[in-house]
């Protein structure tokens, strides 16, 4: 196993009195992949953006590299530069062209040079498919083609890991599978990433662990074989059931 | 043709006292924008608080500057300031202070609107691209509301200037009293010139404001 990139110990957090994520543990190590599912409310974004910093939290310790993630803290824009993160709105700058989007945080945040950044940029469009979108602008994008950018857009700043947030989930069907072969390129590539996503099958494909959130707490932590196959919970077993349909006539 | 009256505008300095009418109603709309502008964009991002008190002391003075009929503004400014206080202001002065305090809550109002138009998702992924909240600011939110905020603020000036015609009721020497007192002057040799005056006049405000419009609806178009 390789080491220790992001642990996350006793994660609580609240919404006032209500428990949104209780007591949650766990670790991921470099170059793995993880996908956390369950059903809505469940706590999986939020958990993401606990991660992230984008929620206060009420107890516990996260850490990446064994730099501990504080909401609200002074450093936490070069922790943030660690992790990058894609969510399911797109939120592209609508102000900005695709390549000034990807642009702009490598250039602010980081202080590259900007021929640096946008040879990469242009390589990493390239590879997603959309070089020739570099000067189009986000309202001029399908919602699969935003998406990409956003993933190149995240890329960019050379993060050490991912975070997916159900990032198809307000995508028609046929531009699901364009995102999806992206991450599935970057899975490939060996790149860490905390995914949370209803897409079922493609869950199986890519994850190396299934993390099974209910009720604000992890219920089943498996390999996706043994999740899919025989999960060891019946809670499991009723959600993934959810996507099984039978024949409703007979033949 | 009728005898429309347009002679009286060749009469003598006529068109050039009216030219100088027209800068004196829009000096004071642009002393008042300008004024406006920074003044509004502050009240715009106080009306922007939480804070239960701030938030209904703005709101009643906006509604009340929007329900008042601006003529009675500048009545109370202009009579009011001298009968109540002794204080002794110039038409133009207190033109330009009810243009303020109107332009103010104008221009606060549109601030607060472009402000909360931008979504929490823009400060969200900013953070998440490690963009510190004043980067987040200058590069992402600032750009976007000024945008926003561009196209409306150039029509709250036509407005302005439009409404400057109410100023020559407090005695201030703007287009459209020079335009009176051309055809008060004219009444014997010219009868008609009425028509043919205030046609002008129309012209001369459409001159102004139909391209500052143009520019709004281009702008609001390039950047929609």
């Amino acid at each position: 196993m390789n080491e220790e990139l992001l642990k996350v110990e006793h994660l609580t957090k609240k919404f006032e009195d209500n428990v949104v994520l209780d007591d949650i543990s766990f670790t991921v190590h470099k170059g793995e992949v993880i996908v956390i599912v369950g059903p809505s409310g469940c706590g999986k974004s939020t958990m993401l953006r606990c991660i992230n910093a984008l929620e206060p939290v009420q107890g516990g310790r996260i850490t990446i590299d064994g730099d501990e993630i504080v909401y609200g803290s002074k450093n936490l824009s070069s922790l943030r530069q660690k992790i990058g993160m894609v969510f399911q709105s797109y939120d592209l700058f609508p102000h900005l062209n695709v390549l000034d989007n990807i642009l702009l945080a490598p250039m602010k945040a980081q202080k590259r040079k900007k021929d640096e950044v946008a040879k990469e940029a242009v390589e990493l469009l390239e590879r997603v498919g959309l070089r020739d979108k570099a000067k189009s602008f986000p309202r001029q994008l399908s919602g699969g083609q935003k998406q990409r950018v956003a993933i190149v857009r995240a890329l960019c700043m050379h993060p050490e890991m991912m975070l997916f947030d159900e990032v198809t989930a307000a995508l028609d069907p046929e531009m699901v599978r364009e995102v999806l072969d992206v991450i599935l390129g970057l899975a490939k590539g060996g790149m860490t990433m905390i995914i949370v996503t209803h897409e079922m099958q493609f869950a199986r494909a890519v994850a190396d662990r299934v993390l099974f959130l209910e009720n604000g707490s992890i219920i089943e932590d498996s390999e996706p074989d043994t999740f899919f196959e025989s999960p060891k919970t019946e809670r499991a077993k009723e959600f993934l059931n959810i996507f099984n349909f039978e024949r409703s006539k007979e033949k | 043709m009728p005898d429309l009256g347009l002679d009286v505008l060749f009469k003598g300095k006529n068109m050039i006292r009216l030219l100088g009418g027209l800068w004196v109603a829009v000096k004071i709309s642009l002393i008042s924008v300008a004024i406006s502008i920074p003044l509004g964009i502050l009240l715009g991002i106080v009306m922007t608080s939480k804070n239960p008190i701030i938030k209904a002391v703005t709101r009643v003075y906006l509604e009340f500057i929007r329900i008042m009929p601006q003529l009675v503004l500048l009545f109370i400014v202009f009579f009011g300031s001298t009968s109540a206080f002794g204080i002794n202001i110039s038409g133009e002065l207190a033109s330009v202070i009810v243009f303020t305090v109107w332009g103010t809550a104008e221009m606060g109002d549109l601030v607060r609107g472009a402000l909360i138009s931008i979504p929490k998702h823009q400060y969200e992924s900013s953070a998440a691209l490690a963009l510190t909240p004043a980067k987040t600011y200058i590069y992402v939110i600032i750009p976007q509301t000024v945008r926003r905020l561009i196209p409306l603020s150039i029509n709250l000036i036509t407005r302005m200037i439009k409404t400057t015609s109410l100023i020559l009721m407090i005695g201030v020497v703007e287009v459209l009293k020079v335009a009176q007192q051309i055809i008060e002057a004219n009444r014997m040799s010219s009868p008609n010139a009425a028509f043919g005056v205030y046609l002008t006049v129309l012209l001369m405000y459409f001159i102004i404001c139909w391209p500052i419009s143009m520019l709004a609806k281009r702008l609001e178009k390039k950047w929609g």
